[in-house]
C-alpha cells in the first residue's frame, strides 16, 4: 500500500510551517555573526535534564498503573474522574502552580508534605499536568488490545504482573516511548511552572534562555544557538524513543469493538484501587483547590464572554487543524511503516522547536506591516494547531494502525477512496479517538497563553489572557472566577468528547 | 496562508465604518487598555479635543513593545509608543526611529526632574517591598535589614530576566551595594522563598498567603485602600532610598500623523490623561490633575531619596549585572 | 458434563434463556442464526459473561462463581489466540504455567503437544511468522497441554480453506477420542457438524435449545426456525 498522499502534503505544511518559524530566526543570525552559545547553556542544559526526566518518570509510571486499573474497570465516577482529569490540561500555568500551592504550598491544606519551591514543586507541578495526560494517551493506547487477549489471560490465569507482561507491556511497548518521549519535550519545554517555583537562577532551562536571550537581550544570534541546542537534544530523544518501539505486530488485532474482559486472579479490586489512589492525590484535590477558590467570583461580564468567545473559536478552530493534519500524519505512520519514525517525528515538531523562536520567524515573515485581527487569529490557531498536533497523532497513531489493517484491502477492492472513504468507514470506525484527538487538540489551545503572548493580544483576548489581565490588576480573586470558568469549559469539553466519541453498543 | 489572511482581514474590514478621520496608533502595553487601565477613558478624553480616532495596539509589555519596534524597524505602523520605562528608552533610542517630543519637560513632575527631550513621562512610581500586615509585625526599615534579616521570613521577588520588577530590585540592590551586590545577594539568598517570572505571578503567591513580603510598588496598598477598604497590605520604607519607575512615552519620527502623535504627547500631561493614572494605572501622575488624589494616596510611603541609573547605564551594563546576580544565587 | 437449568442472561435488551446438558465425551456443534448468542453462551460457560439466573455446572461442580482460570475448560476463540510477541513454543508453555516456570516433565509435554499438532519444526517461530491454519493448531496444543475435560470452541477453523478445516476438524476429533474430551463448538457450516457432531444445540430466538441428536437436527425440516436457519442447505451439495 503506498503511503497516502495526504499524509504527505500534512508532512510538507508541518515542515513549511517550521521553516517559516527557524529560516527567519537563523537568518538574522547569521547576519549577526551565526549562532553562538556560551557556558551557560549547560547549565541550563543539565537542570533541564534532570527536571524533565524526573517529571517524566513520576508522571508516566503511576499513569500506566491508572490506566490499566480504568482500563479494566468501569466504576460509579469513572467518567467523572476522566473529565476532572481534563482540567490540568489546559490550565495556564500559573493557574496551576497556584492550585497545586493551595494543596501543598507553605499555607496550603497539605503544606509541608512536599517542599513546593524548588525541584520537587516544579516536578509535582508537571505530574499535576502530565500524569492525567499521560493517564489518557495509555488508555487510547490499551484501547487497541484485541478483547480475547484478556479473556484468554484470564483462562490462563494470569496475575496481574503476567497480564502485564504478557497482554498490556506488548501493546505498551509500542506506544510508551512515544508518550513518554512527549511528555519530556513538554517538561523541558515549561516556563512559568519553572521559574515561579524554581526559587531562582538554579533553576534555569533551555527553554528559559531562550525567552531570556529574545526577549530581554534581543539576541538573535544567541536565541538561535539555544534554540538548535534544544532541537538538537529533542531530535536525539525522538530517535531514541523511535529504536525502542517495536514495529507494529504483524498480527494486527483486526476487531474495533471495545470491552474487555477481567477477572481472576489479575487485578482485584484492592489492586485497582491502590493503582488509582496516587494519580487522585495528585490531581484531584489541586482541582478541588481551584473550584473552591473561583467559586464565589464568577461574574458573567462581557469581558468574561468575549474572553469566552475567543477562547472557543481558537480551541475549535485549532482542533480542527490540527486533527486534519495529524490524521494525515498518523495515517501515513501506519500504511508505511518503514517511514512511521518520520511521519510521528513531523508530528513532534511543536514541541521541538521552542514556540517563541516559531512566533519570532511567521512575525518577521508575516506580520512586519502589522496584523489586523484575522491575520492575528490565523497565526494564533495555526501555532496552537502546531503545538497540539503531537497529541493528536499519539491519540489516532494506534487506532489508524489497527483500522488500516482492518480495512484497507477491502476499500481499495471496493473503490472506496478519499471522501467517501473517510465519511463513511474511517470517521464512524475513529469516532472515540477523534473525539479524543479533538478533544485533546481543543483543550490545549483553549488554556494556551503561549501564542497569544507571543504575537501580541492586539484585540483577541482568551480566557487564560484575562486571567492574566485580571492578575496583573491586583483582581487576583476574579482570576480565580475565570479560572473555574476555563475549568468549566474543559469539563464540558470533555463531557461532550465523550459523546461525540461513542460507540455504538456492541452487545 | 497569506492570501486567505489578507481575504479574512478585508472582509473584517469591509465590516467596519469607513475611517474617514485621522487615527492615531498608539503601541501601549495590555494592562493599560484593559477594562480596568485608563487606556478606554484617555482615548475617548483625547478624541473630544481633536477630530482623530486613537487606535490602541497592545503588545504585554515594554520589553515587548521595544521588541516589536527592533522587527518591525521603518515599517512600523505606531505613530506613539506609550508604556517603555527609563531602563529601556537608551536602548530604544539607538534604534533611530523616535523623534523629539516638542513638550516642555519643566511640565513633567518626576523625582529628580527630568530633561530628556525625546521620552516624556506620563506616571512613576517608587519600587518597595510591600508587606502583610497579618503575618509580620515588624517590616524591615533598610535594604540592609531586608538582606540580613531573619530567614523564615520570606519574600517573593520577580525575574530580572522577565520582569520591570525584578528588573527593578536588580539596580536597586546594584545602586545601594555597588560592587557588594553580589556578595549581598548571597546573603539574601535564604530569604527568597521563589523569583517569579512576573510581577503577577509573585503577587498571587502574596496574597494567597505563601510569604509575609513581596516586591512591588509604593502604590500597592492604595489599590487595597481604594478598591478592597483594607488597610492589611503595606509598603516599607526603606531608609536608603527607594529606585525609581518612571514610564515614558514617544513619537516615531517617520510617522505621517508625527502633528497628531505631538498633540497627544502633550495632552499626555494634562488632566484628561492624568486623572486617570492614580485609580486606574495605580501609579502617580507625572502631570496635572483637575481632581484631587484619593486619600488613600496621602498615607502611602514617600521614600526621602530616589534611586536611578541613566538608560545609558542600564543598556551598558544590565547583562553583567544580570550575570553577576545569575552567579551570586546559583 | 456441561448442565445449565433455567438459565437467563441479560445484556441491554438481548435476552437468552438456556435450557442445557451436554454428557461427559460427545462433542456438540453450537448452530444458529449470525447474532442468536452461540458465542455469548460459550462466553458464559467458560465465566466471560454472568448469568442473570440459573446456574452452570462443568464436570459435576458448580463453577458459576468461579473465575474462568478455575473452570475444568479451556476456549479457544476465533482468532487472537496466541501472544505475538511470544514465539510458539512458550505459547503453548503458557497453557502449563503462566509464570512459565516449567520443570523437565512439563517441557517434554509441551514438546509433545507440538508434535501432536504438527509445530515441532515451528516451535521458535512467532505467530506472525505462522499462516492462520498454524496459529490455530497452537491454540489446540495449548488445550492439549492445559488437559481439562472440557473445550470449547469459537468458530476456530472459520477463516480456514475447507481441506485444512477438515484436517484440524479430524485431528480435533481424534483428541476428543483419545482422550475423553467434551467439545462445545460453535459452527457456521452444517456439513461440519455433520461430519464430527454427536448432537446439535440449535441457538435462536432468544433461546439456545437443549441439544438433539445430529441426525434429528438435520431431519427437523418441520421446525419452521431450523428449516429457515438452513435453508437450501442440503447435504452433499
Amino acid at each position: 500500500m503506498s503511503v497516502m498522499p495526504g499524509g504527505l502534503g500534512a508532512a510538507l505544511w508541518v515542515l513549511a510551517a517550521v521553516a517559516a518559524g527557524l529560516l527567519p530566526l537563523l537568518s538574522l543570525a547569521f547576519s549577526a555573526g551565526g549562532p553562538t552559545l556560551d557556558g551557560a547553556v549547560w547549565a541550563a542544559l543539565r537542570f533541564t535534564l534532570v527536571q524533565a526526566s524526573l517529571s517524566t518518570v513520576l508522571a508516566v509510571v503511576p499513569a500506566v498503573a491508572l490506566a490499566r486499573a480504568l482500563a479494566r474497570r468501569q466504576f460509579r465516577g469513572r467518567d467523572l474522574l476522566l473529565r476532572v482529569f481534563a482540567v490540568p490540561l489546559a490550565l495556564p500555568a500559573i493557574v496551576a502552580v497556584l492550585a497545586v500551592v493551595a494543596i501543598y504550598g507553605t499555607s496550603g491544606w497539605l503544606g509541608g508534605i512536599i517542599p513546593v519551591y524548588g525541584l520537587s514543586g516544579i516536578v509535582l507541578v508537571h505530574v499535576f499536568f502530565n500524569l492525567p495526560l499521560a493517564t489518557r494517551l495509555i488508555l487510547e493506547a490499551l484501547a487497541s488490545t484485541p478483547p480475547e487477549a484478556h479473556r484468554l489471560a484470564a483462562q490462563l490465569g494470569f496475575t496481574d504482573g503476567q497480564v502485564f507482561a504478557h497482554v498490556d507491556g506488548p501493546v505498551l511497548r509500542n506506544r510508551l516511548p512515544a508518550i513518554a518521549g512527549l511528555i519530556f519535550l513538554l517538561c523541558a519545554a515549561s516556563f512559568v511552572t519553572v521559574l515561579t517555583l524554581g526559587g531562582g537562577p538554579s533553576a534555569t532551562t533551555l527553554e528559559v534562555a531562550i525567552y531570556q536571550s529574545l526577549r530581554m537581550d534581543f539576541d538573535p544570534a544567541r536565541a538561535a544557538g539555544l534554540a538548535l541546542v534544544q532541537v538538537a537534544l529533542s531530535v536525539t530523544l525522538v530517535a531514541l524513543a523511535g529504536r525502542m518501539m517495536l514495529a507494529p505486530a504483524a498480527q494486527a488485532p483486526v476487531r474495533l469493538r471495545q470491552g474487555r474482559f477481567c477477572g481472576g486472579r489479575a487485578g482485584g479490586k484492592g489492586a485497582d484501587g491502590r493503582a488509582v489512589a496516587p494519580g487522585i492525590a495528585v490531581v484531584v484535590p489541586p482541582v478541588a483547590a481551584l473550584v473552591m477558590s473561583g467559586l464565589d467570583h464568577v461574574t458573567l461580564n462581557g469581558a468574561l464572554l468575549s474572553a469566552l468567545g475567543w477562547s472557543l473559536a481558537i480551541g475549535g478552530a485549532a482542533a480542527l487543524v490540527a486533527t486534519a493534519l495529524g490524521y494525515g500524519l498518523a495515517g501515513a505512520a501506519a500504511r508505511a511503516p518503514r517511514w512511521r519514525g518520520w511521519f510521528e517525528g513531523v508530528a513532534l515538531a511543536g514541541v521541538i522547536v521552542p514556540p517563541a523562536v516559531m512566533a519570532t520567524g511567521w512575525f518577521l515573515l508575516f506580520g512586519r506591516n502589522g496584523t489586523s485581527i484575522a491575520e492575528l487569529f490565523l497565526l494564533v490557531v495555526a501555532l496552537n494547531a502546531l503545538m497540539a498536533l503531537p497529541f493528536v497523532v499519539a491519540v489516532l497513531a494506534p487506532a489508524l494502525t489497527r483500522l488500516a489493517a482492518a480495512h484497507d484491502r477491502l476499500c481499495a477492492s471496493l473503490g472506496i477512496s478519499g471522501w467517501a472513504r473517510l465519511r463513511f468507514i474511517d470517521v464512524p470506525a475513529l469516532r472515540r479517538p477523534l473525539a479524543q484527538a479533538l478533544l485533546l487538540a481543543g483543550i490545549m489551545a483553549m488554556g494556551d497563553l503561549t501564542a497569544i503572548t507571543l504575537f501580541g493580544s492586539g484585540g483577541i483576548l482568551t480566557l487564560p489572557a484575562l486571567v492574566y489581565q485580571q492578575m496583573g490588576h491586583y483582581r487576583g480573586h476574579l482570576a480565580a472566577g475565570t479560572a473555574l470558568v476555563l475549568a468549566l469549559v474543559i469539563f464540558l469539553s470533555a463531557w461532550l468528547a465523550e459523546h461525540l466519541g461513542a460507540e455504538d453498543d456492541p452487545h | 496562508m497569506k492570501r486567505l489572511s489578507f481575504a479574512l482581514a478585508a472582509l473584517v474590514l469591509a465590516a467596519l465604518p469607513a475611517a474617514a478621520r485621522d487615527t492615531l496608533t498608539v503601541y501601549t502595553y495590555d494592562s493599560f487598555v484593559s477594562d480596568w487601565g485608563p487606556g478606554a477613558a484617555i482615548k475617548a478624553a483625547f478624541e473630544k479635543t481633536c477630530d482623530c480616532e486613537v487606535k490602541w495596539v497592545a503588545l504585554g509589555d515594554g520589553v515587548a513593545m521595544l521588541n516589536r519596534l527592533k522587527l518591525e524597524g521603518n515599517e512600523t505602523s505606531a505613530d506613539v509608543v506609550l508604556g517603555l520605562d527609563t531602563n529601556l528608552t537608551a536602548e530604544a533610542k539607538d534604534l533611530g526611529l523616535f523623534g523629539p517630543h516638542g513638550v516642555d519637560v519643566a511640565r513633567a513632575h518626576v523625582p529628580g526632574g527630568w530633561s530628556d527631550t525625546t521620552f516624556l513621562p506620563y506616571d512613576y512610581a517608587h519600587f518597595a517591598v510591600v508587606y502583610d500586615t497579618e503575618t509580620m509585625k515588624t517590616p524591615p526599615t533598610s535594604l540592609d535589614e531586608l538582606v540580613t534579616g531573619d530567614a523564615s521570613q520570606k519574600i517573593v521577588l520577580e525575574d530580572p530576566r522577565s520582569s520591570t520588577p525584578g528588573l527593578g530590585f536588580l539596580l536597586w540592590m546594584k545602586s545601594v551595594y555597588g560592587d557588594k551586590a553580589g556578595e549581598r545577594w548571597a546573603r539574601l539568598k535564604p530569604r527568597i522563598l521563589t523569583v517569579a517570572p512576573g510581577w503577577s505571578e509573585a503577587y498571587a503567591l502574596f496574597t494567597r498567603g505563601e510569604a509575609p513580603m513581596v516586591f512591588s510598588y509604593v502604590t500597592s496598598p492604595a489599590y487595597h485602600m481604594v478598591e478592597e477598604k483594607s488597610a492589611r497590605y503595606q509598603a516599607a520604607k526603606f531608609s536608603e532610598g527607594h529606585y525609581l519607575h518612571i514610564e515614558v512615552a514617544g513619537l516615531i519620527e517617520a510617522s505621517p500623523e508625527k502633528a497628531l502623535a505631538r498633540k497627544f504627547l502633550d495632552f499626555m500631561l494634562t488632566p484628561g490623561f492624568q486623572n486617570e493614572i492614580p485609580t486606574r494605572n495605580w501609579m502617580l501622575p507625572a502631570g496635572d490633575m483637575s481632581v484631587p488624589l484619593p486619600d488613600a494616596f496621602s498615607t502611602l510611603v514617600r521614600p526621602d531619596k530616589p534611586l536611578l541609573y541613566t538608560p545609558e547605564e542600564v543598556r551598558d551594563h544590565r547583562r553583567a549585572w544580570i550575570d553577576e546576580w545569575l552567579n551570586a544565587t546559583k | 458434563m456441561i448442565r445449565i437449568e433455567h438459565g437467563l442472561y441479560v445484556y441491554g435488551g438481548f435476552r437468552l434463556a438456556i435450557d442445557l446438558t451436554v454428557p461427559r465425551g460427545s462433542l456438540t456443534a453450537v448452530l444458529g442464526p449470525s447474532g442468536a448468542g452461540k458465542s455469548t453462551l460459550l462466553a458464559i460457560i467458560a465465566g466471560f459473561e454472568p448469568l442473570r439466573q440459573g446456574r452452570v455446572q462443568v464436570a459435576g461442580e458448580d463453577v458459576t462463581e468461579l473465575p474462568p482460570a478455575q473452570r475444568p475448560l479451556t476456549m479457544v476463540f476465533q482468532d487472537n489466540n496466541t501472544f505475538a510477541h511470544l514465539d510458539a513454543w512458550t505459547n503453548v508453555a503458557l497453557g502449563v504455567s503462566p509464570a512459565l516456570k516449567l520443570d523437565d516433565e512439563q517441557r517434554r509435554r509441551v514438546d509433545e503437544a507440538l508434535a501432536q499438532v504438527g509445530l515441532s519444526a515451528l516451535a521458535g517461530r512467532k505467530p506472525g511468522e505462522m499462516s492462520g491454519g498454524e496459529r490455530q493448531r497452537i491454540a489446540l496444543a495449548r488445550m492439549l497441554v492445559r488437559n481439562r475435560p472440557v473445550v470449547l470452541l469459537d468458530e476456530p477453523f472459520a477463516a480456514l480453506g475447507p481441506g485444512l478445516r477438515a484436517e484440524l476438524l479430524a485431528e480435533l476429533q481424534g483428541m476428543q477420542k483419545e482422550r475423553g474430551l467434551t467439545i462445545l463448538m460453535v459452527t457456521h457450516q452444517p456439513e461440519d457438524a455433520r461430519a464430527v457432531a454427536d448432537q446439535v444445540c440449535f441457538v435462536d430466538g432468544g433461546a439456545a435449545r437443549p441439544p438433539m441428536a445430529t441426525a434429528d437436527f438435520f431431519a427437523a425440516r418441520a421446525d419452521a426456525a431450523i428449516a429457515a436457519y438452513l435453508g437450501g442447505w442440503r447435504d452433499g451439495r
